[in-house]
């Protein structure tokens, strides 16, 4: 099979002159590939590559199906429904991408055809669906941006600024308490730019150690260390023509804070093992809960780069300090869960809602959001008593406490409240613990047995298992 | 010696862990020599369904395509060796773990 590459593909009859094939489909925002009469990959352009998270050099030659991986694919390939019907086809559906997750996918294919009208070959573009699937199921009639909710004056404020920042290229940093939502606002914010059609790659700096993060993040060459047996393109390159997104950059080691200094200065990155320099356009918008400028003080955080990052800084308010939005938020993650769990639980009581609001939500939106869809979860009524809520939220008739106060939230510790006379307040993970535990108890310890009674997939269990330290 | 499962749709490795529907099951010697071969058609599709089989079937490898992160995570974790992206038919994918050659993406 042929190799396409910028030096032999040509496309003629265009323009005066013939122009590069390659950088034509390199410079679309969307994702392309072009398959043979026999439907073997015969070309993918950038954005396929960071779609899918396979490289050019990977599928080129492989059946179409074996590298997309859609769900169509296993049903009938719909390539067949254009040999005799029609020219182009258009259907919904999902891929499973290099890194494991299924996407949510739009797919149009068209046939390639010869002066003689004979099919030479398929073209199939395909959109990613997430965030407009994500952004059709809101419903609720507020002021909103993407999914994030609230009509305080600090949210309105922040509302505002998103189309403004959008319209800029300049670096963000986001800063807010675990669980304001500085993810969905990256994300509000790459959707409100003219990158939008590009992609988006939200990276966490704390998640991976540091040789596999350099490696993640800039790319390496075949041969740059053991185990490289090819190039690796690095997220920086995906993310060409859109906006990489760096959660909880306050974790990102100072080696690595170096390299982001350099390409924040000149836009272009270095994979490990290589000299040459590769430009990219990407935006970089930086989240963390952390204290920068104390971590400058303590010499674990650059200043350079703190300067480079703190070009637009946007600070969510944690929700004790946005007022009536805890009682939005209460209603529209109540009606949201009533509907994905089929219950038809719309209220509160009002003994469950005066703890609700007096609620002072250490953990913010995510705190909040999980409290309602456990209080539904257990729910067999139509309306959430005090009884549904977690246990720490119902033990005292004050103000509820709960352990995250006890650990890296100073304004809140110093409320009055002695939290160490108290017995140990319990959080929704000692709830959910102790739920598995219950259920594996009356199960005889057959796991898929408990996994029924608890409505989960085997899988899930196990996964839960793991994260409580249960196997 | 190992026991493989290899998740098939017609002859190749199935696209889709999910969405296979056939599997072959392959039993090799000491030797890495085909000791015993056989085909289960499920009645249908489920990743979960499909974990259960390999539980209980006794699998330690399993070839395979695309599969979502959460199964080839419950897989690893029961200490089964699991190498996706396989973009091939099921015999060379099979020959290919017989001779040590890389697999996979």
């Amino acid at each position: 099979m042929s190799i396409i590459n910028s030096t032999n593909a040509w496309v003629h009859g265009v323009f005066p002159q013939k122009i590069s094939f390659v950088h034509l489909m390199d410079n679309l925002p969307i994702g392309v590939v072009l398959l043979s009469r026999e439907r073997r990959v015969v070309y993918i352009n950038s954005a396929m590559e960071g779609l899918t998270g396979f490289e050019r050099s990977q599928v080129l030659g492989k059946k179409c199906a074996h590298f997309l991986r859609g769900n169509q694919c296993m049903i009938g390939c719909p390539l067949a429904q254009l040999e005799n019907e029609r020219e182009s086809l258009v259907f919904e559906g999902n891929i499973i991408d290099h890194n494991r997750q299924k996407i949510e996918t739009r797919h149009t294919l068209a046939r390639l055809v010869d002066a003689s009208g004979e099919t030479q070959g398929y073209i199939e573009v395909v959109e990613d669906l997430r965030t407009i699937k994500r952004a059709g199921r809101q419903e609720i009639r507020t002021e909103f941006l993407g999914n994030i909710l609230g009509n305080c004056p600090e949210m309105q404020k922040v509302f505002s600024l998103v189309p403004v920042i959008g319209q800029t290229d300049s670096s963000v940093l986001i800063t807010g308490e675990t669980g304001t939502g500085k993810d969905l606002l990256a994300e509000a914010i790459h959707q409100h730019s003219p990158r939008a059609k590009g992609p988006f790659i939200k990276v966490n700096c704390g998640a991976l150690p540091e040789t596999l993060l350099e490696s993640e993040l800039f790319g390496h060459k075949k041969g740059a260390f053991t185990g490289a047996t090819q190039d690796k393109p690095g997220w920086f390159k995906l993310a060409n023509n859109g906006t990489l997104f760096l959660t909880e950059i306050g974790d990102l080691p100072l080696s690595l804070q170096v390299k982001l200094l350099t390409f924040l200065d000149d836009k272009v990155i270095y994979p490990l093992g290589s000299t040459k320099g590769v430009q990219v356009n990407v935006r970089v918008i930086a989240a963390t809960h952390r204290n920068l400028e104390e971590m400058v003080r303590l010499g674990t955080f650059r200043q350079d780069l703190l300067f480079r990052l703190n070009v637009i800084r946007v600070h969510l308010p944690p929700l004790r300090e946005r007022g009536d939005d805890v009682r939005l938020l209460l209603y529209h993650f109540l009606n949201q869960f009533s509907e994905e769990l089929k219950k038809d639980v719309h209220t509160f009581s009002p003994q469950a809602l005066n703890v609700l609001l007096n609620y002072t939500y250490p953990g913010n939106v995510r705190e909040l959001r999980n409290i309602v869809e456990y209080a539904l979860a257990i729910c067999d009524g139509n309306q959430i008593g005090l009884e549904h809520l977690p246990a720490y939220l119902r033990t005292s008739s004050e103000p509820a406490l709960s352990p995250l106060n006890n650990l890296n939230h100073p304004s809140l510790v110093d409320s009055g409240t002695d939290s160490g006379t108290e017995a140990k307040p319990k959080t929704w993970s000692d709830m959910e613990k102790e739920m598995i535990l219950k259920a594996l108890v009356e199960a005889g310890g057959k796991k898929a047995l408990a996994a029924k009674r608890l409505g989960w997939g085997r899988s899930t269990l196990w996964r839960k298992m793991k994260k409580y330290n249960l196997d | 010696m190992d026991k493989i499962l290899m998740p098939i749709f017609e002859h190749d490795i199935a696209p889709r862990f999910d969405l296979a529907t056939e599997v072959i099951i392959v039993e090799l010697d000491e030797h890495k020599k085909i000791k015993n071969q056989k085909t289960i058609v499920m009645p249908h599709a489920s990743a979960e369904e499909l974990c259960a089989l390999i539980l209980k079937e006794d699998i330690n490898v399993v070839l395979c395509n695309g599969i979502e992160d959460e199964y080839y995570q419950y897989l690893r974790w029961k200490k089964i060796k699991v190498y996706d992206s396989i973009m091939d038919s099921y015999n060379n994918a099979l020959n290919a773990y017989i001779l040590g050659e890389k697999l996979g993406g």
